[in-house]
Order: C-alpha cells, then structure tokens, then sequence
C-alpha cells in the first residue's frame, strides 16, 4: 500500500497579517508560515494506517521556508519517503497550478491512496485535493475523520453537519481530504526530529513549468472593515470580572 | 455562454440546506447585472417536493437511484453534463462537505475557474464582482470574474436565507440523469449522531472553550464556571479533535448551531466555520488575548485577556456574589 500525503505551509493565523504593496498579496516579510493544521491530521492518519498494515508512506511539500522542518518532523512520525518541490515561488502559486505540479511529480509513485487536509486557510481556488485527484484521475471525498483500508476499497467516515457521518466506499486508488485523523497527531520531541535530520533525506524534485489556469483574477485584498465590533471591557482581570458579573446580571443569569 | 446563474441545491435526508437559500439570493444579486434567469439544480430520486420554496425563475431536475443520497461521483458526472451543455454565466456551490468537493472536481474536469469562499457579490459599471474571504476570516479579496463560465463556492454571512425562499413553486424541467455506472463512491451507511447528555443546540446559557483554555485539565474551570451560571460547556472544533469533549458539545459548521441567550466563548478566534453556528445566540461574549481575532466582530462584548488569567478570578468572584 503506497500512500502519499500532500502538505502545504500556510500563514500563522495567530501573527498579524498585513497586504503588501501590490495590494493583492499578503506581506510574506511579516507572514510567519506553519503547517496547514489539517494536513498535519493526513500525515497522522497515513502513520496510523501505516502501523496498522505495512503501508509506504511519502510526504510531498512545495519548497517554502519552513517545510525541511515540516518533513523531518513527518519522518520522526513514521513517514518513509521525504520530497520537496522546488522551483515554486510562494507568493506565486495557486491550489491549481500545485496541484497540476503535484500530479505529475506523483503520477510515477502510483499512490493507492492519497491523502490531503480538507482545506486550508489561504485557499482562493478550491481545496487542493479535489483538484489534485482530478489531475490524477481519482476519486475524491472530503471532510473525512476516519479511514479503514479494506481490500480494493476503502471506508471513509464523512461528516455533515450536526454530527451526522456518513460512511462512504471508495474505490482505490483514491483521493481523501482529511478534516480529522482519528486520534490527535502525534507529539514529537525536537530532539528525535533533530535525530531524524542526520538519517533521512529530503528528495528535491524541480517543477519547470507552473500552469495557474482556473485561478481567479484578484484586484484588491483588504482587511475587513471593523463594522460594530464588540463593546470592549478593559481593565486587568478583577475589573474586567466585575464588569461580567454586571453584565451577568443584566442578562438575569446571575 | 448565457447569462444565466446556477444554483447546484444541497440537501441532506430530504430537507434543503440552509446555504441553498443564501445561495439563492446571491443569484438573484447577480442575474440583476447579468439580466439571465436563476437556474436551481436539483439532483435526486423522488426528491421533487423539495422545489417548493425555492426562489429560482425555474429548476432543473435530475432523478436518479444513484442520486437519492449525495455521493461525489455521481454529482460531479451529472453535474459536468448539465454545466458543459449550457455553459451559465456562474455556478454557486455551497463551501460544505458537499459543494466544496464537486466545485473543485468540475473545475479541473472542465477547466473553469474557480473562486472559493464568496461571501457576497456586487458590481461596478456593469462587472460583476466577487468578494471572498481567507486567512479565517482576517484577509478579504475582491476581483473580477473571467470572460467564461465560472464556478463559485459560497460561505453564510452576506445573504439572509430568506431572501431564498419563495412561497410559490418555481417551473421545473425534468432532465435525465446521464448513465451512472461504475461509480467509484458508493454510500454505505448513514451513522446518527451519538446519543446526547445535553442538546447544547437547546441550552440558552452556553460556556463555550476553544484552543485559549491550552490543556485538557483547564475544561474543568469551564464547567465550574457553568455550573455557577447555570450553563453547560461546549466548545470549537481544536478542542473536540484533541479528545477532550465529545463531538455532541462541538459548536460550527460540522457541530451544532447554536441560539444561547448567553454565549460566552472563551479563548476561541472565530473562525468562519465556527462563527457559522453561533450567529442565533442573543448576547455574546468574547475573552480572547488576539486583539484582532474575527470573533470579536459577532460578539456584543470583548474582553482583550487571557482567558487563564480570568477564570478563576471570575468563579471566586461569582461564588462570592452569589454568597456561596
């Protein structure tokens, strides 16, 4: 069973985000990159059904700054086989064009099954996964929180809304976009990444040509207009309490 | 190309999603510029009855065993046909575990491009104009659409459902369905949600922890706090997937919505998906150390603190009031 895990590197929703000069780009000097936190929950359930049967597992990223830390982190997890592609300007690349780009460095590895995280925060063009399994002829189900691999097949739990599952079949090879592994990724010590670095190897594969069509055209980016933001308290945490305790009154639940 | 918008109508176990309705209203924003009609797409097997408050000029309907329950294949396969054969102006997909998937298939199957997240749509001297939302909910874009037909992926939050709905059945054209064979998803069950201690969809006071509250030891100070204000504990998405409430307290897009009297979100940043289900509550509170975190433009009140630091001061204070 061959499995292949696509990772992208997304802004750092935690840091500020600022618009650069062009006035359609996020500011990268500022942007702090981490990895998409739902393909961190891909490289998990890869490693679970790994330990489960006696899968390969690659994990293939774009060439941003940060991704040899990503990988190396995803090789003391488990993952056999690193690449990274480089050529790939980040400010540059849409989910199309990576996914165009992705299809055919793994087209040759004849993935049985490829998993992606479902979304992830910077997408302008559509989730890469479903894009990707298209370029690759598979086919794709997302929003999955539970994988089991059974024979030619596998089940895959969709959710929906409310807590409903539904348990779809897919035929394999196939394509899953990962909203939730089934137990949380694992913790990794630096010092078994660090480790990791001395043995494994990162393949670097060189994209020549990007082709971004089915992307959008973008005039303006723009941080939303504070409209009626909240009534703000202020104070250190006994004034900022007796303020809520107030406001719990008013509200008749105190 | 025409000028037309299509609507591809989500439903789940025979009742019309909600986004099918924003849907509707975005479309008819748009067919004011474009002067084309708003097409629904309705795909099903007997699932006729669920036109009937659709706001579409008219609907096209697809029956077919194959379709009686959303799966991928068989969508995208009838969708590719339908959308090739008149070539609309746009087609909105709901950004869901529905639309999100076949908009993004069809768009690398037929080369259309595509535009994820609008929120809302507009126009300048006689353009239409999309503007969608990254980054959850920090970063807006806005831009042009393409001379050609292209597929657009719709979140809540710009168009009121019932601007949606009609009270009079719209015209519907039967189409049929295109061979559906060798399908490569297949549904094999439907799985009901885990049987509930509290329905928080209900509760009117809710104390909801997010990934602020940092360790799973932490939920405790959560359930104290709702158990002095007479409340239950629910939560955001990060806090359900680390296993430390069960998926029945989960509030957002693939949880719960909520209608509290008091929502008080506690270290949460807002993403859209969960914004998406707290929209209903009457008063809410936000404690978050993020100045800039999206929740607080849905709450009443902020507080910019850390939410560890507060708790417990909060509780002690609480039990002295209340003279406990």
């Amino acid at each position: 069973m061959n499995i292949v895990v696509l990772v992208k590197l997304v802004p750092d929703l935690v840091e500020e985000l600022s618009i650069d000069a062009s006035g359609i780009k996020l500011d990268d000097s500022w942007l702090r990159l981490i990895i998409n936190e739902f393909d961190d929950h891909a490289i998990e359930q890869a490693i679970l059904l790994k330990e489960q049967s006696d899968a390969q597992v690659t994990i293939i990223a774009p060439d941003i700054e940060g991704v040899d830390d990503v990988l190396f982190t995803a090789s003391a997890k488990g993952a056999d086989r690193l690449i990274k592609l480089t050529g790939i300007d980040e400010g540059e690349i849409n989910n199309h064009a990576l996914g165009r780009a992705v299809a055919n460095e793994i087209k040759d590895l004849q993935p049985d099954l490829l998993l992606t995280g479902v979304q992830a925060n910077d997408d302008l063009d559509g989730p890469v996964g479903p894009l990707l399994a298209e370029f690759l002829g598979l086919p794709y189900v997302g929003y999955i929180s539970g994988v089991k691999v059974d024979n030619n097949k596998v089940v895959a739990r969709k959710e929906y809304p409310g807590g409903l599952i539904a348990e779809m079949e897919v035929t394999l090879p196939a394509a899953l976009g990962i909203q939730a592994a089934e137990q949380p990724p694992r913790y990794v010590a630096v010092s078994k990444v660090r480790q990791t670095m001395k043995t494994a190897t990162i393949e670097e594969k060189s994209v020549s040509e990007l082709d971004p069509s089915g992307s959008l055209s973008i005039s303006k980016m723009y941080q939303p207009e504070v409209g009626e933001r909240a009534t703000m308290i202020d104070g250190d945490e006994e004034e900022i309490t007796a303020q809520l305790i107030e406001l719990f009154q008013e509200l008749g639940v105190m | 190309m025409n000028q037309d918008i299509y609507v591809v109508i989500e439903h789940l176990r025979n009742q019309v999603s909600d986004i099918s309705f924003v849907m509707l209203a975005a479309a008819h924003a748009l067919t004011k510029e474009t002067n084309g009609s708003v097409v629904g797409l309705l795909l099903g097997e007997n699932n006729q009855d669920l036109v009937k408050n659709l706001a579409a000029d008219r609907v096209i309907y697809i029956d077919h065993p194959a379709l009686a329950e959303f799966t991928s294949d068989a969508y995208i396969n009838t969708l590719e046909n339908l959308i090739n054969d008149n070539q609309p102006r746009v087609a909105l997909f709901g950004n869901t575990s529905i639309g999100a998937e076949i908009a993004s298939v069809l768009s690398a199957r037929l080369d259309l491009p595509l535009i994820s997240s609008c929120i809302n749509f507009d126009s300048n001297a006689g353009e239409l104009l999309y503007i969608s939302q990254i980054c959850g909910g920090k970063i807006m874009i806005e831009g042009g659409f393409l001379e050609t037909t292209t597929l657009a992926t719709m979140i809540p939050g710009g168009y009121k459902p019932e601007q949606g709905q009609s009270k009079e059945a719209p015209e519907i054209t039967i189409v049929t369905a295109p061979e559906l064979k060798d399908l490569r998803v297949t549904l094999a069950q439907y799985i009901e949600p885990e049987v509930e201690d509290v329905d928080i969809s209900r509760e009117p006071i809710l104390i909801s922890v997010g990934r602020g509250i940092q360790n799973e030891d932490n939920i405790e100070l959560a359930e104290e706090l709702a158990e002095l204000l007479g409340g239950v504990v629910c939560a955001s998405r990060p806090i359900v997937d680390q296993g430390w409430l069960p998926t029945s307290r989960m509030v957002g897009k693939s949880g719960k919505t909520v209608k509290a009297k008091l929502y008080l979100a506690m270290g949460i940043s807002g993403a859209p998906e969960h914004i998406e289900g707290i929209t209903d509550c009457k008063t809410i509170i936000a404690i978050n150390t993020d100045p800039t975190a999206p929740i607080f433009d849905v709450a009443n009140y902020g507080a910019e603190i850390d939410v560890l630091d507060l708790v417990e001061v909060l509780i002690e204070e609480i039990e002295e009031v209340k003279g406990e």
